[in-house]
């Protein structure tokens, strides 16, 4: 039987993957080149500090504020500079406006390549092979398996991160949530929804407000 | 390189493993991996040096698994430690599992650490060099296999496309992975139809944004 035999070499690769991390992290330490500070404040930046409720807050401002928004899609880097959201794998921001006839997604087909001070680290399956290998060459396919079935008449534009520019989608403003307060809508606005891969649905109880 | 990283139209791979609510690392040990400084050079960048594993490897392991690995790997090129030394250190733990890693504390460090997450390092530079394409133009991606570090996908060479945006003069990957980390070149937005990329099999009404320095180029 070869299933049960995949899944403990998998579980052995694992075990094998902390203790090795653990090993080095010694190493690193004994050797006085590196501090474990400075491993555990990183990884809380990004478990808890750095993540899409930033993205999340500028693409309700620029729901809001249409002179914010021009600003964002004309320069994306100082639009994101004047709320504090440029840093490491972000210097260089491009924001791109999903509109009715046009449905932007972002991918790194090389790596993982993904702007972190707005959405945080990328989830598995963007850096996954599946979506590395696929959304480049089948976009409409790969957006059916998260849920969004866009009609042909949608021009689908898929952004490879091949340099140090980063890109960020600006998603549409769901209708009926006109009338909701930067506040009411961010949490609405989803980590999917910036990389492109959803769509931002109408909240379904009424004015969505709490 | 045309290593098995560059993936862009590769078959096979399968459905989008999504899974809902995943944490930022699955594992602690994925934390400590990605966090972890390797104070030494790295020639050709971190990059490269994922793309130079076994592909055999590269393949069979997950992401940070990839990353641990390179990890070590330079480490032990900069003769941080050697080999031998891992392993000891490797045996001891698995003998010891609950044993934990002894710590250093280094509060400098950790705020260089922090400011370095919080400054954005731009790859613009302020050389005067004038760009040899403008928007609209319609070029032609080079058939370029360098052996090192490039950012050109082989899906996308040899391939008409169209400049659609210009991002000044930047810092080239290439050369930086090839011992020239100084030279830049004007970096441009080109957009490629569907069809030009995949033939008959491309999906209707789509195309692929890539970055291309004006040396992957020329002109139609």
């Amino acid at each position: 039987m070869t299933q049960p035999q995949q899944a403990s070499n998998h579980i052995e690769v694992e075990i094998d993957a902390a203790l090795r991390a653990k090993a080095l992290e010694a190493l690193l330490v004994e050797k006085g080149l590196i501090s474990t500070d400075v491993i555990d404040a990183v990884v809380r930046q990004y478990e808890q500090d750095i993540g899409p409720l930033n993205g999340a807050k500028v693409v309700a401002r620029a729901w809001k504020d249409p002179a914010y928004k021009a600003r964002l899609l004309e320069d994306g880097t100082a639009a994101l500079a004047e709320m504090g959201y440029l840093g490491r794998q972000g210097a260089d921001m491009v924001v791109l406006e999903n509109t009715p006839p046009v449905h932007n997604v972002v991918v790194c087909t090389l790596c993982s390549c993904y702007p972190w001070p707005v959405l945080g680290l990328p989830p598995n399956w963007y850096k996954s092979f599946a979506y590395r290998s696929r959304v480049v060459r089948e976009p409409r396919a790969v957006l059916k398996e998260f849920g969004l079935d866009l009609p042909d008449s949608v021009e689908v534009r898929v952004w490879d991160s091949n340099s140090e520019v980063r890109y960020m989608v600006l998603p549409e403003q769901p209708s009926g949530t006109e009338q909701l307060s930067e506040a009411e809508l961010v949490p609405l606005i989803t980590r999917d929804a910036m990389i492109g891969v959803a769509k931002i649905e109408t909240p379904k109880n009424g004015n969505g407000g709490a | 390189m045309n290593g098995v990283h560059d993936m862009g139209g590769m078959h096979g791979f399968g459905p989008i493993p999504i899974e809902e609510n995943e944490p930022v690392f699955h594992h602690e040990w994925e934390g400590r991996v990605y966090a972890m400084p390797t104070p030494v050079p790295i020639p050709g960048g971190f990059r490269y040096a994922l793309e130079r594993l076994d592909p055999a490897l590269y393949l069979a392991s997950s992401y940070y698994e990839r990353w641990l690995q390179v990890k070590i790997q330079v480490m032990i090129e900069a003769g941080s430690f050697t080999q031998v030394e891992f392993d000891e250190y490797l045996a001891y733990y698995r003998q010891n599992p609950q044993a934990a890693p002894p710590r250093r504390e280094d509060p400098e460090a950790v705020q260089r650490a922090l400011a370095t997450i919080k400054s954005p390092k731009t790859k613009r530079t302020e050389e005067d060099i004038k760009p040899a394409f403008r928007l609209g133009d319609a070029v032609r991606t080079r058939n370029m296999h360098p052996t090192d570090h490039t950012r050109l996908p082989r899906y996308a060479r040899g391939k008409r496309a169209q400049i659609v945006n210009y991002y000044g003069v930047q810092l080239f990957d290439d050369a930086t992975s090839a011992g020239r980390p100084d030279e830049a070149q004007p970096l441009y937005s080109v957009r490629f139809e569907g069809q030009e990329l995949w033939g008959e099999s491309a999906e209707p009404n789509s195309a692929v944004y890539l970055d291309m320095w004006e040396s992957y180029l020329e002109a139609v």
